[in-house]
């Protein structure tokens, strides 16, 4: 069996926030955005769609020793909605490391990182909330 | 049932219409772009491969897109979506078919929400990604 893949500066790095980033949210990126997913609703781009903040990126914090664990899966994702996200809005985003947790999978030893991002508008209002789970792996054999 | 969904109309075991998705790698390049999310795994076949998958794979935020336009194709425009949770179970492929289903699972009439089950079938009819939304109704 490998070793444990939570190491003590992973652990160190739970708690601790990226560096904010701030997006203008455009009607074309709204637009490209529905157009991607295939989603014709007519709200659009008046309005960005429930997953359109995934666009914004956002500083994730370090994961120390991140690299020895290349493959990423995305595990999924819950998100709390508060105010729509409108064209014109300046939207920032900050993504916390929430936790760490190791499992045993089909594919081997998997370090589960629990991030919550939280995007506020230009009025300080709290518009949405993602919590999203990322499962990094060793390198394939 | 079509048009604007309310509150009253609305019970637990009721159906969402389902939502057919087709997704190809051509889809997989566009929501790349669109999103921001170049990981490799998604449109270059030998990264994939490397990778120890048997070739490019959806964008799991893909598959809650689908989920979110299936609901909020439902709740119609006086629908406000309060919480969308995804979980990939498996992951799917572009070239088939994916069908996008969910069902309401309770209801709180006093706080005009309605909660629904919501998931994706593969083409073999595997669930391979399971979720729940939250959805405030109008009433009438």
């Amino acid at each position: 069996m490998p070793d444990p893949i939570i190491t003590p500066a992973m652990r160190e790095a739970v708690g601790r926030a990226g560096a904010p980033r701030t997006t203008a949210i455009e009607r074309g990126a709204i637009a490209r955005f529905a157009e991607a997913i295939g989603d014709p609703n007519h709200a659009y781009p008046d309005v960005a769609p429930p997953t359109f903040l995934r666009s914004l990126g956002g500083a994730v914090p370090d994961l120390p020793g991140a690299e020895a664990l290349p493959r990423v899966l995305d595990g999924g994702s819950k998100w709390t909605y508060h105010v729509p996200v409108r064209p014109g809005d300046e939207i920032t985003a900050v993504p916390t490391l929430e936790a760490l947790a190791e499992r045993e999978g089909r594919l081997g030893t998997m370090l589960i990182a629990t991030y919550a991002t939280d995007y506020t508008n230009q009025h300080g209002e709290l518009v949405a909330t993602q919590r999203s789970t990322a499962i990094r792996m060793g390198p394939a054999s | 049932m079509s048009g604007q969904p309310h509150l009253e109309d609305v019970e637990v075991g009721q159906e969402l219409p389902e939502l057919l998705k087709q997704p190809t790698t051509r889809q997989l390049a566009m929501y790349a772009g669109a999103s921001g999310d170049f990981y490799e795994i998604h449109y270059d076949r030998d990264f994939a491969l490397a990778q120890g998958l048997e070739g490019v794979i959806l964008h799991g935020a893909l598959k809650s897109a689908f989920l979110g336009q299936l609901v909020t194709d439902w709740m119609g425009p006086e629908g406000t979506l309060r919480e969308l949770s995804v979980r990939y179970r498996e992951m799917d492929v572009p070239g088939g078919t994916l069908t996008c289903k969910g069902e309401v699972t309770g209801k709180d009439a006093g706080a005009g929400i309605v909660i629904c089950a919501i998931w994706i079938e593969n083409g073999a009819g595997v669930k391979t990604t399971t979720g729940r939304a939250v959805v405030a109704l109008p009433s009438r």
